[in-house]
């Protein structure tokens, strides 16, 4: 018996490993979206008027907005009034005072994703938020962030507890204007993350947010705001999983990152979505829009993404490199299987002098999927001596797949450096035998292949993400090559 | 493995005939291979010396037509590619192919785990691992930075070929098929390259020379020379035929083939 493409297919039905749903009474408010619907989102987490109103102006704005249809993406029309914009736990509805108060049933999911909540979090040294469908579940490690200053707690206690915060910063780097998503997030948001770094603060540990739709027919619209003050240092990751359905889910965060002087911010997300199942039925459309600016002096803010999952991913985190001297790096692996979709790059805009950012894109696909890079590299007048790498390399699966690569660039300044280097290639029947030959398995000679070709982003996760990472990968891939 | 003794039938193939895109590349050949033995097959381009390494080996796209193959007892044929590697099947290859990103030393390590494996041996940890493959280094004369250097990853010609003999040396196989291994070697490399296979010439192994030209075989002396020809073994003998063929050619065989 020799490799046959046959062999090859039976490994393909490798099943989606977080596809369970959690049993629990959840307080929802039934699907559709007007006015109303805002307010008692609004009233329900107790907010201050002025976020109210802020809600109001991105609802109606959002109202003479249109879906956008650029990306390389298709999918039926989604109908925005058949879905519920708030879920919650009930048992949960006064919030936990601990870890003790949250629901055991809510524990026990977190444990079969992997969340290092309770002792494992203590050993990995991690502190988590976890969001459930749409509010905050618990947030670890608290205190000892909280000596160091650092504030990280669930977005809703953020706008209890720190409104001035919140108004300074929130919607200053996507404002709710920016784009059709954005601005139905900036109406309906719910829950999602805040952390503030004080100045000269070294966070002492990664901080880290695990996000989960559960509900059915329920979006999630989570808002993260990160600030990190002059000379701060921080290093973030989110991870995503959702439960299996039929039905397409809508996922439409907005996450902001602000680094002042000499500040740092290191972004990581590991996103697995349910992708939907062999046949394109059901998964998450994962509309999300990320940006950071690097508004002090010689700040740096470094984006690294694994993406394995959503049904469709639209998606570009981008840097405002505003200071002078500032850094912005974008680092990425897109896996798209099956019939996934992945529209998903970068905008790195060159506003300061001096400034600089790297751009790695690595896209993988395989089965009948389709993976596009997008960037933008612009570099303003202002933006004297500004440097751009880009390197973007894809790689395919089978002759079933496709990888696409539009990369902008517009350069207005004439002492700018940009680069751009772009690679296609197949996994080759003839690396896959050659690793056979030195007896490794099948699975393992893709991994291999497709570790090595992900490489350069990989050494950008946090060490303890890198192999969740590589697993992820695995998981996705396993048996995708005929 | 300490159980093959010199002289026992290592690989038996019997009449096997291959066909690639519904073309017979080999055609009734006939062979075996014994322990404590090494064998050169020569022959002319295209005569189908780089498809019988690449069916040992286990490489999909060949239809095999009839005969058979037997390995230590099994059915080669019936042994998937990383099962016939596992038993000590090892396939020196005639292009290397280069994988990005991935380490040599990672790679080596792997390989050498699964043979092991198989042989009911405890997997080795990074540090006997390494004391290993120092050692095989120093024999290819190779500089230890190359373990961390992706799989073949530009590499030169010489290089990878070096690369290939390492990774024999350190895997220890039962057969070595060594495909075409001198091509692209200047003198110096080729030396390094033949002391390495010869390090491998033991009574309990076999190795299996593919190639063009006479040269490797004043290096790697073997005991078996076969011509390989429209599909099939046409002559053997010793080491004198290889010097035969590199005096007069392989016409004079075909002709006397054809007139047998």
């Amino acid at each position: 018996m020799s490799t046959t493409p046959q062999d090859l297919e039976e490994l393909v039905g490798q099943k989606y490993r977080h596809g369970f749903v959690t049993d629990i009474d959840s307080d929802t408010v039934p699907p559709g979206l007007d006015e109303d619907v805002i307010r008692m989102i609004s009233r329900k987490k107790g907010e201050p008027g002025f976020l109210l109103d802020w809600r109001l102006k991105s609802y109606r704005h959002w109202q003479t907005m249109r879906e956008p249809h650029w990306a390389h993406l298709h999918y039926k029309p989604i109908d925005y009034q058949a879905i519920s914009y708030y879920s919650a736990p009930k048992s949960n509805k006064d919030g936990p005072k601990s870890l003790a108060d949250v629901d055991p049933k809510l524990l026990a999911t977190y444990d079969k994703l992997g969340v290092p909540l309770h002792e494992r979090a203590r050993l990995a040294g991690v502190a988590v938020d976890a969001v459930f469908d749409s509010v905050s579940v618990a947030t670890t490690f608290k205190e000892r962030l909280s000596e160091a200053g650092v504030i990280f707690c669930p977005f809703s206690d953020a706008v209890r507890d720190h409104p001035a915060l919140i108004e300074q910063y929130l919607g200053t780097i996507v404002p709710p204007g920016d784009n059709f998503y954005a601005a139905l997030n900036s109406a309906v948001f719910t829950d999602g993350s805040f952390v503030y770094i004080p100045k000269g603060v070294r966070c002492p540990m990664e901080l880290s947010t695990y996000f989960r739709i559960n509900a059915a027919n329920t979006g999630q619209f989570e808002r993260t705001l990160i600030i990190a003050d002059e000379g701060s240092h921080v290093s973030y990751l989110e991870g995503c999983t959702a439960p299996m359905r039929d039905e397409n889910q809508l996922h439409a965060a907005v996450v902001e990152l602000i680094a002042l002087d000499n500040a740092k911010i290191k972004y990581s997300t590991v996103q697995n979505w349910y992708p939907g199942d062999e046949n394109g039925v059901g998964g998450i459309y994962n509309f999300v829009t990320k940006r950071g600016e690097c508004r002090g002096r010689n700040s740096h803010i470094s984006w690294t993404q694994v993406e394995t999952g959503s049904a469709i991913t639209w998606k570009y985190p981008s840097c405002v490199l505003t200071g002078e001297g500032s850094v912005g790096e974008f680092y990425s692996v897109a896996v798209a299987n099956h019939y996934q979709q992945a529209d998903t790059g970068t905008k790195m805009i060159h506003v300061g002098r001096n400034t600089r950012s790297t751009i790695v894109s690595k896209g993988i696909s395989a089965g009948h999927a389709h993976n596009t890079y997008r960037g933008l590299v612009k570099v303003l007048p202002t933006a004297e001596g500004a440097r751009n790498y880009t390197q973007c390399d894809s790689l395919l699966m089978g002759d079933k797949c496709g990888a696409h690569t539009f990369p902008y660039v517009e350069v207005r300044n004439q002492t700018a450096t940009v680069e751009h280097e772009a690679t296609t290639s197949r996994i080759g029947e003839d690396q896959l035998f050659y690793l056979l030959q030195r007896g490794l398995s099948q699975e393992d000679a893709v991994n291999m292949i497709v570790n090595g070709f992900c490489k350069s982003v990989f050494k950008e996760l946090p060490m303890e993400f890198a192999v969740e990472a590589q697993n992820l990968l695995a998981v996705s891939l396993e048996g995708s090559v005929g | 493995m300490s159980n093959i003794h010199k002289g026992d039938v290592i690989l038996q193939i019997s009449g096997l005939t291959v066909k690639v895109q519904g073309r017979r590349i080999l055609n009734g050949l006939n062979l075996t291979v014994r322990a404590g033995e090494v064998h050169a097959i020569m022959g002319p381009n295209g005569a189908g010396k780089s498809t019988l390494s690449q069916v040992l080996a286990g490489r999909a796209d060949y239809e095999i037509v009839a005969g058979s193959a037997v390995y230590l007892g099994e059915d080669l044929l019936a042994l998937a590619p990383e099962e016939r590697a596992r038993r000590g099947l090892f396939l020196g290859f005639q292009y290397p192919v280069e994988i990005p990103g991935v380490n040599n030393v990672y790679l080596l390590k792997a390989a050498l785990n699964a043979r092991r494996r198989q042989l009911g041996l405890q997997e080795l940890d990074a540090f006997e691992f390494l004391a290993i493959v120092k050692d095989k280094m120093a024999l290819m004369q190779m500089d230890e930075s190359f373990l961390k250097r992706g799989v073949n990853e530009g590499f030169s010609g010489g290089e990878k070929k070096r690369n290939e003999i390492l990774q024999m040396t350190v895997l220890e196989p039962t057969l070595a098929i060594l495909d075409e291994t001198d091509s692209g070697l200047d003198i110096d490399a080729l030396k390094v390259v033949a002391n390495g296979v010869n390090s491998l010439r033991t009574d309990n192994r076999a190795v299996v020379l593919v190639t063009h030209y006479q040269r490797l075989l004043d290096h790697i002396v073997p005991d078996h020379v076969h011509v390989l020809a429209a599909g099939r073994i046409l002559k053997s003998g010793d080491r004198g035929l290889a010097l035969e063929l590199e005096r007069r050619g392989y016409d004079w065989v075909l002709e006397e083939a054809n007139a047998a």
